[in-house]
């Protein structure tokens, strides 16, 4: 492919040097079936990473190989100097917080909190202290003696976090924790969980579907997309600077122009900006919050299209308008609410907000 | 029940219906517990004479007792072997994949179709063969043996019910497979354990065709009642029948209460069980 000039971004690597976590050249495959392929990551002590993709992209099996549920066909995982992908799950310091929550329905809350600690022999004043204080840090200790049955899905939520959290591991998984809740709840567990993870300092994990998600909570979003990683980024990174027009158009909404470039001058359609890149066919990702009415703002230099509204939705603080362009063009706009453009529309982006991307190959 | 079910015209031939099916299954159960009381023997209607004189007898019987225990024990005994053998059996079919599993289901579950005669000759044919004295060891090993497959198949639906994400949970907390299977499985499993030891149980004491073929010295309480039957029948039969009626109404109940109060369950005692198995 003969995209122009665009290095993959450099993930952000911690400060502090050594990895927690590091995922090398990690493939699996069921049968003919490939999951995932030479998947390499490196997870920085304290950090809160989250594996984004669409159901199927491979991230929950990516999550069950590091939590040592499934072998990965080909590649190796090390934590803290150590390899530890031949060990059995019950060696390595990582624990999970299952979709499911995964509670033991036999054991009431605080044994199951305890469970952990019992099975590691910690002597029984220790696991009663440490139950009580994980129970309180997630505001259970009100229903400690109850059986996880009799509790509503937020509050087992909670005391699978407190089960796991409360063996100190190094790192914790997280598979869609938040998917089972409904929507108030879940963003108030965002929170919650985000606040939570700051304060232990623990390195999390976290599998989602949810791009907002993904960008309110972590510190990095790795994109998964058919077995391979995308971008792994920051969210504010990943957001602006998408490296493939997958990545802009599953992180928000974006306007993809195609066109290419030539001695220095972008061309998509009519439309044409300077650009410094080299020679060849190039997409842009436009994001509709940089399409402006003209005129709205002082742009010092600005690419300027003619259009026609032709949709327009309301979405409280922001509409979105749709205008017809042309050549068969159709551009989304984001604008804050209030005056709405009607009929013939005059619009404008500045260059330095169309950003160009790799093109996203389909995958079998 | 609402009111609109209650309205429904019921018509008197299903009320008639209904009641003849339920008197073709309970009246000779009613009859023979009446005639448990009779004082004149099992003959003769109306009974009269009543009284408790047959259960007196019944009592202070050594042979019907010992038959009793001899069942209690071979059944007993049954449990152990045929949930030893059927629940790893059972995991076997339900999380390994080896070559011969489809024949090896089949195996299994074999004894369950096959005629109590086929086993019980074939059993005798064995001990023979190795010279092994009949006796209620025989009789044992025979029906631990033949309900293995029961234990199988009642474990096996439990294993495919149970949420195998908690046992993947306690791997993550740090048991290893022995302490997950005793601590996540087993407890899981509880009730289909339970339920297939009290269907070995109930099959083993009312065992006839494979114990008629195995028997040594000691009776079984169904071979003694058929041995006495060819005596002439007497109310002490009746007597033990009822007996046994209301003991398996009561493990009904039992298994019943267990089924749907299964919140207030036996956590501690599993605990314990597991600590000192690990």
């Amino acid at each position: 492919m003969t995209s122009p000039t665009i290095s993959v971004p450099a993930t952000t690597e911690s400060a502090s040097g050594s990895p927690l976590l590091s995922i090398r050249n990690v493939a699996k495959n069921f049968g003919h079936n490939v999951v995932l392929r030479d998947i390499s990551l490196d997870i920085a002590p304290g950090e809160f990473l989250s594996i984004l993709g669409e159901s199927g992209s491979g991230k929950t099996t990516l999550l069950r190989i590091i939590a040592g549920f499934e072998t990965a066909s080909s590649g190796e995982l090390w934590m803290a100097g150590a390899r530890i992908d031949h060990q059995p799950p019950y060696r390595r310091p990582v624990n999970t917080v299952f979709q499911n929550y995964a509670l033991f329905p036999h054991l009431s809350v605080e044994e199951n909190v305890g469970y952990g600690l019992r099975v590691a022999r910690r002597p029984a004043a220790e696991i009663v202290q440490r139950v009580s204080e994980a129970l309180d840090k997630v505001k259970m200790t009100a229903h400690a003696k109850k059986k996880p049955s009799k509790i509503s899905g937020g509050q087992q939520q909670r005391v699978a976090l407190a089960r796991a959290l409360v063996n100190r591991p190094q790192l914790l998984l997280l598979d869609e924790p938040l998917s089972a809740l409904d929507a108030n709840l879940r963003r108030q567990m965002q929170l919650e969980l985000k606040s939570l993870q700051r304060e232990v300092g623990i390195a999390f994990v976290f599998v989602t579907h949810d791009q907002e998600e993904a960008m309110v909570m972590s510190d990095r979003i790795a994109l998964l997309r058919s077995g391979e990683l995308e971008q792994v980024a920051t969210p504010r990174e990943i957001y602006s600077r998408p490296a493939t027009a997958y990545v802009a158009q599953f992180l928000g909404q974006t306007n993809l122009l195609k066109g290419e470039v030539r001695s220095g001058l972008a061309r998509c359609g009519a439309l044409s900006w300077p650009v410094s890149l080299r020679d060849g066919p190039a997409i842009f990702s436009l994001r509709p919050e940089h399409l402006r009415l003209e005129g709205a703002e002082d742009l010092p230099f600005a690419v300027q299209i003619r259009g026609r509204v032709i949709h327009q939705a309301f979405h409280g603080p922001t509409e979105s308008i749709r205008v017809q362009c042309g050549d068969g063009l159709v551009l989304l706009m984001r604008a804050p609410s209030g005056h709405v453009p009607n009929g013939e529309v005059s619009l404008e982006f500045s260059p330095a907000d169309a950003i160009p991307v790799r093109e996203s190959p389909e995958r079998i | 029940m609402n009111g609109s079910e209650a309205s429904v015209p019921r018509s008197p031939w299903l009320l008639t219906y209904a009641a003849a099916v339920f008197a073709f299954l309970y009246l000779p159960i009613v009859v023979l517990i009446v005639y448990s009381f009779n004082g004149e023997g099992v003959g003769g209607f109306p009974p009269h004479d009543l009284t408790l004189g047959w259960y007196r007898i019944l009592f202070g019987d050594g042979a019907i007792w010992e038959s009793v225990f001899n069942s209690l024990e071979v059944a007993t005994a049954a449990i152990v072997i045929s949930l030893a053998f059927g629940v790893p059996a059972a995991l076997a079919l339900d999380r390994a994949n080896f070559p011969g599993k489809a024949l090896f289901r089949r195996l299994v579950l074999l004894p369950l179709i096959l005629p109590g005669i086929i086993t019980g000759l074939s059993l005798l044919m064995l001990f023979d063969l190795t010279s092994l004295k009949l006796s209620l060891l025989t009789i044992t090993l025979g029906h631990g043996t033949a309900l293995i497959s029961v234990a199988t198949t009642e474990v096996f639906a439990g294993l495919q019910k149970l949420d195998r994400s908690q046992e993947e949970a306690s791997l993550d907390l740090g048991a290893n497979y022995w302490q997950t299977f005793w601590r996540v499985t087993v407890p899981n499993l509880k009730l289909p354990i339970i339920g297939a030891a009290l269907l070995i149980f109930t099959l083993s004491m009312d065992e006839i065709a494979v114990s008629f073929f195995l028997i040594g010295r000691d009776n079984t309480l169904p071979l003694e009642i058929w041995g006495r039957l060819r005596r002439g029948i007497t109310p002490e039969i009746n007597a033990i029948s009822a007996v046994i009626f209301v003991f398996s109404l009561i493990a009904i109940l039992f298994w019943y209460r267990l089924r749907t109060g299964s919140e207030q369950d036996l956590s501690l005692s599993q605990e314990l069980v597991a600590t000192a198995v690990e």
